[in-house]
């Protein structure tokens, strides 16, 4: 077999798939399974980004898999956009597999031999996704990387809320892949062939393209938890074990995006402009909503898992300005656009697995996820503090960050829409842009509250005090996903040139409409906006630097540790401290509106007073509990026809062939 | 970049450095006459830093590295902030690196920090300066963004010192669009730096304070840069207010050296309109409840969205 990044791409995948089976031959050992087996799949992710960054300028590679149905074979394909979500696949894969090695211990509900399995399987078919060229191959991918999550969100199925989450998760992840099946049969026109060239080629009336974009927005928008399909996501990703959360939502979410953004820009083609208007409003829905239900989370995971759904909304706010750009035929904008969708989805993947393993790395040495029982754990554990706060400032977008950088080339092409042709879209995209700017400033009060209730402060709870920095490996893990988000804030001209050929793929752009030099981020030269993070960086360093120097050469008076001073008061202790509840207050009362609030108030005369308040999605009650009781309404009426009686069931066979017959005859 | 660039660039990060508290004890002086009061002298927050400068400083027991580092943390990223604003000339070399998309990133980096350093001890008024000032941000930012969108979208760049020189270019007249951003950032410069009606700088009082109840545990060197970084911090704003609403004098590259001669006097002029005004809003206007803050801010907010709305149907 001759040499092609494509075969070594899949050579990877079936590794990942050997080193899952490899699991069951010692399924209970956790020496093997982590020791041996997890390190092993590290290396293949790491081999997988690195031939996947190789391969991004390369040409298109086919192939035809003997694997499949007779007659219906797997068929892959390896481009620039492929390549560019293998790369983010295989670099957050392996910090989460060199953590995952020290993580795992016995007790984590499954067997490890089963776990390695799954986690395994879960990667191979998220990189298979990502490599199918047809829908069979495709919705096989698909079907096997949500079967294989799920497992792993029930990792531990003795909890009956963690089932429940289970089951929730299943049940829209199969209404998804139901609508994506169907906008694949749309998408075939008549030719009944569903390799992916035969939906380039075919085509569709804008009604049929139409209706196939708005199946494929519902069916991939459920995958990747944009409002309102987005219930199981704050029920799923926590119930995870961390690393499988980091997985979740650092990878798996994006294959939905991934999945957007190849049905839309490749096999439909031709855009039309309002489509992406849609896919922008429940994009900004979504970013708004999510921030602002994180804001008042308890539980750390939870608070994360609402975090994402934050950044799919940008994510998508993003493919909806692509998509209306490359409508009116706005190439180099819709690049700026395209490109800052992408760029979301690599620091989103860095940064939100750095963040759920440093969560990861906390429930293990104190196994609270209520922020109510955590505090000043940068004592206890600095490392995971300091590398966490990395992952805080970076997708709280703050500079010189990663996700500073994908918010500045978003806002950007927000700022420069001025001349699409359709004058209220002119009027809409600024209040958009005023959406994203507050919902960032948002995700910066979520993350403070995440970072100052788990780690600053005093200590909640007193068996805190025995809580241990997390192991060599999980730091290692973790700092390579620091290190990724560092990485990918200081060097983007160096990224955004990758990224750059799959905005040509897909646009059909010529070369050459970025300027700036290798250290300087400039999307167009006629606008002079230009934002050089390694300058920037290099000069607030410097400043800190010689500021700290320069004071303790002058003044070098003594420092003295002593008591807080709060104000004189003396018996200060950590119940005094700001709860969970009580940072996300001020966005409860703002934001009241959104919420559905039950709140537990004590009277007056209660021996032992206790306040609580439940903070609850309205769309529970608004959309799914309706739609639930619909279908079993429905359910009860067909349930008629089964009566229990043979005769009855006989008649109906008999009735059934009467009026085939007479169909027929 | 020129020497000339170099040179307005080292000058503008001097004059900042030295004069933002000789802006803020203007302020001070000036509410003082106004409200009947025997004026501080104009060096009295020199004074205050060389105090503090000159004393011990008290650690609480449980604070950890973070807290330390957090007020060079801020001092960098103001002085950093000052460098790209165009106060004295627009040629700055610095201002190519970081837009006023980044600076509005530099202010945020420096309120993230005060609040995760005010959360850093665990006291009950630490944690609810965090908070209180977060909350503040949250609201204040998108608003300061949506006045620079503005500006942006006249002058079609986002680079400061540009807008300051496209905007200087365009004929006198009352701009709509402008007019509603002004107001917006008046309002977000009145909320960021704890002034009257949202803070006030004066006061100890646990029930209102925000800001200086997220500097309560700092004492001696730490709490000057804070102190320092905080006097930045106004004249920065001060500057940016300048740049966008009243950019006249600001030398550019092509006035050459002598440009300076006439943009430093211009400035200082300009500082002391601006300190007056500051002082005259602080004396005329209540403190408002803590929770009426996010009204306020929303306030500042939608006018600045207003005012894009207002500069795309004019066009102006």
């Amino acid at each position: 077999m001759p040499f092609s990044y494509l075969n070594a791409c899949l050579i990877v995948l079936l590794t990942w798939g050997a080193i899952g089976l490899a699991g069951l031959i010692r399924p209970r050992s956790v020496e093997f399974a982590g020791r041996t087996l997890f390190p092993l799949g590290a290396i293949c992710a790491l081999v997988l980004m690195l031939l996947a960054i190789v391969s991004i300028a390369l040409p298109t590679e086919h192939a035809v898999l003997p694997l499949g149905l007779p007659g219906l074979p797997f068929h892959v394909r390896r481009d620039a956009l492929t390549s560019v979500f293998l790369a983010l696949l295989g670099g957050a894969a392996t910090g989460i597999s060199v953590f995952s090695t020290g993580y795992f211990r016995k007790g984590e509900g499954a067997l490890p031999g089963l776990l390695c399995l799954q986690y395994h399987v879960f990667l191979a078919s998220m990189g298979l996704v990502m490599l199918a060229d047809d829908a069979y191959a495709f919705m096989v991918a698909w079907e096997t990387m949500a079967l294989a999550s799920f497992f792993l969100v029930t990792t531990q199925h003795r909890l009956a809320e963690i089932r429940a989450a289970g089951f929730l998760y299943l049940l829209i992840a199969h209404v998804g892949a139901i609508a994506i099946l169907l906008s694949f049969g749309v998408m075939q026109g008549g030719s009944w062939q569903f390799t992916f060239d035969a939906m380039r080629t075919a085509h569709l009336s804008p009604g049929w393209a139409t209706a196939a974009f708005a199946l494929a927005l519902f069916g991939f928008g459920a995958k990747a938890g944009l409002v309102p399909l987005h219930v199981w996501l704050p029920e799923a990703h926590p119930a995870a074990p961390s690393p499988v959360s980091a997985l979740m939502s650092g990878v798996m979410l994006k294959t939905a995006v991934y999945g957007m953004l190849r049905v839309g820009f490749d096999l439909l083609g031709t855009l039309q402009w309002w489509w992406g208007l849609v896919a922008l409003a429940l994009g900004l829905i979504s970013a708004f909503y999510g921030v602002i239900f994180a804001a008042v989370q308890t539980d750390m995971k939870r608070l994360l898992a609402w975090s994402s759904i934050e950044n799919i909304g940008v994510i998508f706010t993003g493919l909806g300005l692509t998509i209306v750009f490359s409508g009116v035929g706005m190439g180099t904008l819709a690049a700026v656009a395209l490109i800052a969708t992408l760029y979301h989805c690599l620091n989103h993947a860095f940064m939100k697995s750095a963040l759920f393993l440093g969560t990861g790395a906390v429930l293990h040495a104190t196994g609270e996820r209520n922020l109510g029982r955590l505090g000043g754990l940068i004592h206890r554990m600095p490392w995971v503090a300091w590398l966490t706060l990395v992952g805080v400032l970076a997708i709280a977008g703050l500079p010189p960050l990663n996700g500073f950088v994908s918010e500045w080339l978003l806002l950007q092409a927000f700022l420069f829409a001025g001349d699409v042709p359709q004058t209220f879209v002119n009027m809409l995209l600024p209040v958009g842009a005023a959406v994203v700017a507050l919902c960032t400033a948002l995700a910066g009060y979520v993350m403070v509250k995440f970072f100052g209730v788990i780690f600053l402060g005093q200590p909640r709870e007193p068996a805190l005090a025995d809580a241990r920095d997390a192991g060599i490996v999980e730091r290692l893990g973790l700092m390579w996903l620091a290190l990724g988000c560092v990485a990918l804030g200081l060097f983007p001209v160096q990224v955004i040139e990758q990224l750059d050929h799959v905005a040509r793929e897909l646009l059909h752009l010529a070369p050459g409409h970025w300027s700036g030099d290798w250290w300087l981020l400039a999307p167009s030269a006629a606008r002079h906006a230009a934002y050089g993070p390694l300058v920037l960086f290099a000069v607030t360093l410097a400043v800190v630097v010689i500021a700290a120097i320069t004071v303790r050469a002058l003044y070098r008076r003594r420092v003295q540790r002593g008591p807080a001073w709060d104000c004189g008061f003396v018996r200060l202790d950590a119940r005094m401290q700001d709860t969970a509840e009580g940072f996300g207050q001020p966005i409860r009362h703002v934001f009241e509106p959104f919420f559905e609030m039950r709140r537990e108030l004590p009277s007056p005369f209660d021996a032992a007073p206790r306040y609580r308040v439940r903070v609850g999605d309205k769309l529970w009650a608004l959309l799914y509990l309706p739609l639930g009781a619909s279908v079993r309404a429905t359910a009860d009426f067909v349930a008629r026809l089964q009566q229990g009686r043979i005769a009855t069931y006989l008649l109906y066979s008999f009735v059934t062939l009467i009026a085939l017959l007479a169909l027929v005859l | 970049m020129t020497a000339l660039g170099t040179f307005t660039q080292l000058l503008e990060i001097t004059f900042a450095l030295l004069f933002a508290p000789a802006f803020l004890g203007w302020v001070n002086q000036c509410r003082a006459w106004l409200q009947n009061r025997r004026a501080p002298s104009l060096l009295q927050p020199y004074f205050g830093l060389r105090k503090l400068f000159h004393k011990d400083a008290i650690l609480a027991e449980n604070a950890s590295s973070l807290f330390r580092l957090a007020p060079y943390v801020l001092f960098g990223t103001m002085v950093a902030a000052a460098a790209i604003i165009p106060s004295m000339g627009t040629g700055l070399p610095l201002s190519t690196a970081a837009d006023s998309i980044a600076l509005v990133g530099l202010l945020a980096t420096a309120r993230v920090f005060l609040s995760l350093a005010a959360m850093d001890i665990g006291t009950a008024f630490g944690t609810l300066g965090a908070r209180r000032e977060m909350m503040v941000g949250f609201l204040a930012e998108p608003a300061l963004l949506m006045v620079l969108f503005v500006a942006a979208m006249i002058s079609k760049t986002t680079s400061l010192p540009l807008i300051a020189e496209g905007l200087t270019t365009r004929p006198l007249a009352l701009y709509p669009s402008l007019a509603f951003t002004a107001v917006a950032f008046t309002m977000v410069l009145l909320a960021e730096n704890a002034r009257i009606p949202v803070d006030n700088p004066a006061t100890h009082l646990e029930l209102t304070m925000i800001h200086e109840a997220t500097l309560l545990e700092y004492s001696g060197r730490h709490l000057a840069m804070m102190e320092w970084a905080a006097a930045l911090k106004l004249f920065n704003y001060a500057c940016i207010g300048f740049a966008l609403f009243v950019p006249w004098g600001t030398s550019t590259e092509a006035w050459g050296p002598q440009g300076l001669l006439l943009a430093i006097p211009l400035l200082v002029v300009k500082l002391a309109l601006a300190g007056a005004g500051l002082a005259l809003i602080e004396t005329l206007s209540a403190k408002l409840r803590v929770f009426r803050a996010p009204e306020f801010l929303a306030t500042a907010f939608l006018l600045a969205v207003l005012g894009l709305l207002v500069h795309l149907l004019l066009g102006d």
